[in-house]
């Protein structure tokens, strides 16, 4: 196995931490890969970088393969995913001013939550999201469709530049990945209200991305990559990793966050405002159990249709997230596989055992907060 | 890996301009000797202001006079409807990009071309950007002096994709379009047993007794036809 050097871009965000792990536990060494990872400005910055070839593989939002497939935004080119790097780990949350303005609302509590803002009179509400094709804001979208007279604005502000923005005023509310929401709380600018699992409660949020004809032409080494960043989230999903977990990309250069910014992601305690008990969430962030690297093609045509794609649109997304790809390079080192490649999205409401190649594979539940299920045949 | 590189993304009237490396040498830029002779409006958004001072005053030697800066993004909204400019210049390393990419997606965004400047020589990446739409691909960076010539080679090349792809577009609806009149015409043969010329005029007269395209008529009639077969 000859060695390959990857170019592998990233966003410095808690769940790049696949990547970083492979990298420096010698999951990629294990694969003979050197991975290489660079750090990216912006998303569109890391997506023209990948596009042209200036990047072999990338960490991407999940709805920007999609997105590119569907010819929506940038340069034109085949993106494929190869594999779901993490599943959930946004939060929603409001200026302290807004948060006084709509009352005492339970966390987590959705419905609740929409209707306290929608009783609120005045302008518009101005809503920070990271990116336009980003699952927050395709699940910011898909909640605030429920409240059809709620008026908001949509807009696009750098994460950690988040909690500068709710503190100029400049947004009243956010939608962002950790570690931004909680620095948002430590900085007193902001509460939480609610996490990403409180809309859908398995989103596929990262993943690892590359050219479709890069895969094409480097089957091997594509191989290599996916199997490197499957055991690194195996490691990361492990409860006895997580405080050695936190101390890695507390020090890597990748990331320069401090620890305490990465625990509440890694550990699933979310701070929701100043000098409150940190809440417990389930599956806060999830990066291998319940088949959580799994790139469901169902989990594609979702965001293809919240990006208003019509059936050929939906079908050119399915494609796009590679299953056979996953299947073919993954199987060899054990990884599970669910006996289908596609699933009804919103379907289930509590872990679920279903049929896989070891028989043995529960499903977490994935409902949405309004009960739709959605079926793409 | 530095990443230098500059894009171009158009809409409408205008022209956005992600850019960065000004300080390397060396521009292998497409040759092209065409005249702005429009005056651009320019927005820099760039918070050190010892850059911007250096930007503005390459942009107004280069005969640009109409610049604006900026600093803080959460302007940009109110100071792009305020100020309308053609284009906007940004360092591919400010993360605001992503912002100002998202208020393109509210304008039309079908049409836009990149210029790109990066700091290595490679045949198949050139090509893969050429593919891709790219106006101008600059290795090795963008130098101050050069700003002007390569804006207006990216602006030139830009409008020239612009031109062909309206073309192409162009070409291919009237392709479509003569399939869809001989089906109609074909119809009309088949059914009426009419001629191809006696078929066309009956297209024709319809179309003008209506106030309506041949085209549309024919389409009406394959989509009847298609329905009741």
């Amino acid at each position: 196995m000859s060695h390959t050097v990857l170019n592998c871009g990233y966003v410095p965000l808690v769940d790049c931490a696949p990547l970083v792990i492979a990298k420096e536990l010698g999951f990629a060494a294990e694969e003979a890969l050197t991975l290489n990872l660079v750090r990216q400005p912006s998303w569109s910055a890391l997506r023209d970088m990948l596009a042209l070839g200036h990047l072999d593989a990338a960490q991407m939002l999940s709805p920007m393969p999609v997105a590119m497939s569907i010819g929506l935004g940038g340069l034109p080119a085949q993106v494929d995913t190869l594999m779901v790097l993490s599943v959930n780990g946004t939060v929603f949350g409001v200026s302290n001013a807004l948060a006084a303005d709509i009352g005492v609302v339970p966390f987590g509590d959705a419905h609740a939550l929409l209707k306290a803002l929608h009783a609120r009179k005045g302008k518009p509400l101005r809503i920070g999201v990271p990116f336009h094709y980003s699952m927050h804001r395709l699940l910011l979208s898909y909640w605030t469709a429920a409240a059809p007279d709620l008026r908001i604005e949509e807009i696009t502000v750098p994460p950690p530049r988040m909690a500068d923005a709710v503190a100029d005023g400049f947004v009243d509310a956010f939608w962002v990945g950790e570690p931004w929401g909680s620095v948002a709380v430590q900085q007193n600018v902001a509460q939480l209200m609610m996490t990403g699992c409180d809309v859908w409660q398995f989103a596929p949020e990262k993943v690892l991305a590359a050219r479709h004809d890069w895969v094409d032409a480097n089957e091997d080494a594509a191989r290599r990559l996916m199997r490197a960043v499957f055991q690194a989230s195996a490691w990361l999903d492990a409860p006895k990793n997580k405080p050695l977990a936190v101390e890695i990309l507390g020090r890597s250069e990748h990331l320069s966050v401090s620890p305490d910014l990465i625990d509440p992601a890694l550990t699933g305690h979310i701070v929701p405002k100043q000098n409150a008990t940190p809440i417990a969430i389930e599956r806060f962030l999830q990066f291998h159990k319940h088949a959580a690297t799994f790139p469901w093609r169902s989990q594609a045509a979702w965001i293809a249709h919240q990006l208003g794609a019509d059936a050929a649109g939906i079908a050119k997304a399915k494609a796009c997230f590679r299953s056979d790809l996953y299947r073919k390079n993954l199987s060899g080192i054990g990884a599970d596989m669910p006996g289908a490649s596609e699933k009804e999205e919103g379907a289930l409401r509590f872990e679920t055992a279903v049929a896989s190649t070891r028989g043995h594979m529960i499903l977490a539940p994935d409902a949405f907060f309004d009960g739709r299920t959605f079926d793409f045949p | 890996m530095r990443a230098l590189y500059a894009g171009f993304l158009c809409w409408k009237s205008w022209i956005w301009v992600v850019m960065t490396g000004l300080e390397v040498d060396l521009v292998h830029a497409f040759a092209n000797d065409s005249h702005m002779n429009q005056n651009l409006r320019i927005l820099v958004v760039e918070p050190n202001s010892e850059r911007v001072r250096e930007i503005v005053d390459a942009l107004k030697n280069a005969g640009w006079s109409d610049v604006k800066a900026l600093a803080q993004i959460s302007a940009l909204d109110r100071t792009v409807k305020e100020f309308h400019p053609d284009i906007v210049l940004i360092d591919l390393a400010n993360p605001d990009r992503d912002t100002l990419e998202h208020i393109s997606y509210a304008t039309e965004t079908s049409k836009r071309a990149v210029a790109l400047f990066v700091d290595q020589t490679d045949d198949d990446l050139t090509q893969a950007a050429l593919n891709a739409g790219v106006s101008a691909y600059v290795v090795d960076g963008l130098k101050m002096e050069r700003i002007k010539p390569v804006l207006e080679t990216a602006i030139a090349r830009f409008k020239m994709m612009r031109q062909m792809q309206s073309e192409l577009d162009a070409a291919k609806q009237a392709l479509e379009d003569r399939k869809t009149i001989d089906r109609a015409k074909g119809i009309l043969m088949r059914r009426r047993g009419m001629s191809e010329d006696e078929a066309y005029n009956l297209l024709r007269k319809t179309a003008m007794g209506q106030g309506r395209k041949v085209i549309d008529v024919a389409q009406a009639l394959v989509t009847a036809s298609d329905l009741l077969s």
